[in-house]
């Protein structure tokens, strides 16, 4: 048939079209191959005018993750609204635009394009999650945008070479585990060690800290996947393996449901929960909404949150004597959305409070550069509880932690001060000249 | 009949920018795969045309709609041509996509092009081995088996960690523009113009199959597969055909996804996307190549703008959460209330009405 033929030399026609892109593309260079250009121009100050700077995030504002991390841009949002009342940082308020992307990378990278090019950020403050930020970093490298304090605790933040301006926040976490598994391995000397990690990052940069003091103690090492909300396996295996403390390198959720998993079979262990996962107040929310309609409800939270220890490198909403505390939870009041203060708004109060340090350090001639400078060229004095390294190809945040032990009542009573380390084998050292500024002698507003 | 629409539905993409009244028999003088190269020619145009009035973002969300077309114009072949339903070919998607980010990372020198064609050698066997075991399934068992499969497949990545990342996937880092384009178009315009120039070769290829002989033996297949062996068409060959080819649409597909996001995570490739894909070609128009053009743009601009317009509203969490969802669904059935092929049924309503008089 003239068709069937007609068919054919089309084929062809299409063969021959193919190959002959084939052998056009062979000629390029390969798709992987990236030759690294000077970096972009950063004596510019988009998004900066005379009476306002517009800084973006994105954050998970709807979709699963939100309710565990909305509060971070709520917080976030709260200080700079204080900042903007007392008259902005060197005569220009602070326009916070975060973005909502779900939790979903891909959205993200539409968010973080939008941020860029429609809002013209001056910089990134914040942005949320290690699957999501880690597909923007190298854009806002490339794009000479300051990547300042991603919310998260991956390795991945603190690499100068590669990322010259990302500056990581969070205490990573194998800095964390470090001082997790030496206060262990001091204070529970001899006794059984199980881990229950996240399956990504977290549990693998944690156990990489655990293991260079606990090696010998551990009898288990169970994981979950952020995606199966079942912990039933994995608490049962703890329990069978005699494990007295449990160490959680898990988000809130998950500490949650281990929790009320071990109670629901008897097994009792000493909990160690990491800064990402310890946040009381998010845990007695949880732990309420799980135990409705089941056997165990109306058992208060408190119940199975008690004793519990708590890695921490921030100021925590429930300490009293903290000045930090008690200025957080006076502007979350004011300026907040009329919910209860967490430590999760705490987090994303101290951010904001340290970027207004920095901005206010860069002086009124704002560019990127000088924000730069300004990051690289100082000794900050909190609001955390420990130094914050952001200079000499060092960008890792805070440097340690202090442990908390959770009594009861919203009360945590401080178990040991702030040990700073690094994330390879150094020593765990108690930090040295570190003096922490209060609320009103700091300089973040005008 | 459904048949006549598919057929006609079959015209080559990018006819629109030709002007309707051309001489049909000047074109009909050329051949079929010439007229679709021809049209994906003139598709390419109209991107670019529209790359260079655009910014940046815009860009991003072109290239978005391009590999959105090609998956769902792949699932419009084995959907609306070969009648099997597959709610799986998000799994495809993700094949594709986790071949690239691997090829990019362990094999860096290997030029774009290639790494095109080795992902399409994968989805192919993959498809092919899917295709096989599956290929004595119909209607429902069918949509059964492929959606094990994207339920399973997340899982996977999960479990071999330290080769596909977990639940924080892969990042990948590509050259952008070549040297002599520099300041002449951004890295986002480049990556936008491969993905359609992929996309719209692909697509000449999918009209061409679903045009000749294997299209028209599809389409037999589906109306009616006991009549179709009786006419000596190899029901069960054909089948597994239209599988591997909708299953190499899918893979390349999720390759220039990895491409233009340079991340891949499991999450992205759910059975929540493999269940939009499938929503979105019947909203599109499941009868039609063209459907899948309104379709993905249905999926990638319905929740930008929706959750614009509930950012806009400050409606409280709960409904900003259900939103795009909801949105998509109101939008789905009234199409499919007015217009029961889809948005491409009520273009063609409207020509229909509009030549008459």
């Amino acid at each position: 048939m003239p068709q069937t033929r007609r068919g054919r030399n089309g084929i062809r026609g299409i063969a021959a079209a193919g190959l002959a892109l084939v052998i056009a593309a062979t000629a390029c260079t390969g798709a992987g191959e990236v030759d690294e250009s000077g970096g972009a121009d950063l004596d510019v100050a988009p998004g900066v005018t005379e009476d306002s700077v517009v800084i973006g995030a994105h954050h998970p504002l709807t979709g699963p993750a939100a309710p565990g991390y909305l509060a971070v841009s709520q917080g976030a949002a709260a200080v700079f609204e204080y900042v903007n009342a007392q008259g902005g940082v060197n005569g220009r308020e602070i326009d916070y635009r975060a973005e909502d992307d779900a939790y979903d990378p891909s959205t993200t990278i539409d968010v973080t394009r939008e941020l860029v090019i429609d809002d013209e950020i001056f910089a990134m403050m914040g942005g949320l999650g290690t699957p999501t930020h880690s597909g923007v970093i190298d854009y806002l490298n490339d794009e000479g945008v300051p990547d300042v304090f991603p919310s998260s605790g991956a390795l991945a933040w603190n690499n100068t070479e590669e990322h010259p301006l990302t500056y990581g926040w969070q205490t990573d976490y194998t800095k964390e585990a470090k001082v997790q598994g030496e206060y262990i391995a001091e204070n529970f000397s001899g006794e059984s060690v199980g881990y229950l990690y996240q399956n990504d990052d977290v549990g693998e940069d944690s156990q990489a800290g655990l293991d260079q003091y606990l090696a010998e103690d551990v009898v288990a090492r169970e994981h979950y996947e952020s995606e199966v909300s079942d912990l039933s396996s994995q608490m049962a295996e703890l329990d069978r393996a005699g494990a007295d403390v449990v160490v959680c390198s898990c988000i809130p959720s998950f500490t949650a449901l281990g929790m009320l998993e071990a109670a629901r079979i008897g097994y009792d262990p000493q909990w160690v929960v990491s800064s990402i996962g310890g946040d009381t107040v998010t845990l007695q929310g949880l732990l309420e909404e799980f135990t409705q309609d089941t056997d165990v409800e109306g058992t208060p939270a408190d119940a199975f949150l008690e004793d519990t220890l708590i890695t921490s490198y921030m100021p925590r909403v429930e300490d009293e004597d903290d000045e930090w505390a008690q200025f957080f939870v006076a502007i979350y009041d004011e300026y907040g959305e009329g919910d209860q203060v967490t430590n999760t708004h705490a987090f994303g109060m101290t951010q904001a409070v340290m970027f207004a340090q920095v901005l206010m350090s860069a002086g009124e001639d704002l560019t990127r550069q000088a924000l730069i400078d300004a990051l690289e060229g100082q000794e900050w004095q909190g609001p955390g509880h420990v130094p914050f390294s952001s200079s000499d190809g060092d960008h890792g945040g805070h440097e340690g932690v202090y442990v908390v032990q959770y009594q009861g009542d919203s009360e945590i009573e401080m178990v040991q001060d702030p040990r700073v380390t690094d994330r390879e084998g150094g020593a765990i050292e108690e930090p040295e000249g570190f003096d922490r500024l209060l609320p009103e002698e700091m300089e973040f507003h005008d | 009949m459904s048949t006549t629409t598919g057929q006609r539905a079959d015209r080559p993409t990018g006819a629109a920018s030709t002007p309707p009244q051309s001489p049909d028999s000047r074109r009909r003088a050329l051949p079929l795969p010439a007229r679709n190269l021809l049209a994906a020619a003139a598709g390419l145009a109209v991107v670019t045309a529209l790359l260079m009035v655009t910014g940046d973002l815009t860009a991003l969300r072109l290239a978005a709609v391009g590999y959105t077309f090609l998956a769902i114009a792949g699932l419009q072949l084995l959907v609306g041509g070969s009648g099997q339903v597959s709610l799986g070919h998000g799994a495809f998607m993700m094949i594709g996509a986790y071949s690239m980010a691997l090829l990019v990372m362990r094999l860096p020198m290997l030029p774009l092009a290639t790494n095109l064609l080795i992902v399409i050698a994968v989805s192919v066997i993959a498809g092919i081995a899917v295709g096989a075991a599956t290929a004595r399934l119909h209607g429902p068992y069918l949509a059964g088996a492929t959606l094990i499969l994207a339920v399973g497949l997340p899982g996977i990545a999960h479990r071999y960690h330290d080769l596909f990342g977990g639940s924080n996937g892969l990042n990948i880092r590509m050259a952008g523009a070549p040297p002599f384009l520099d300041g002449f178009v951004s890295t986002s315009e480049w990556q936008a113009l491969v993905v359609w120039f992929t996309v719209l070769l692909g697509l000449a290829l999918l009209a061409t199959v679903s045009a000749g002989r294997l299209g028209r033996r599809m389409r037999a297949i589906r109306d009616d597969e006991t009549a179709a062996a009786m006419a000596g068409i190899p029901v069960g060959r054909t089948k597994v055909v239209a599988f591997v080819v909708a299953s190499a649409a899918g893979g390349l597909a999720g390759g220039l996804q990895a491409y233009v996001l340079g991340t891949v995570t499991p999450s992205t490739f759910s059975l929540v996307l493999s269940l939009t894909l499938i929503a979105a070609l019947v909203l599109g128009g499941i009868a039609s190549l063209w459907g899948a053009l309104w379709a993905a743009f249905a999926v990638v601009y319905l929740e930008i703008w929706a959750s614009e317009l509930a950012e806009t509203l400050n409606l409280g969490s709960d409904v900003q959460n259900n939103l795009p969802l909801v949105l998509f669904g109101v939008v789905l059935i009234l199409v499919l209330r007015f217009w029961p092929l889809g948005v491409q049924g009520a273009l063609q309503t409207l020509r229909a009405r509009m030549r008459r008089s």
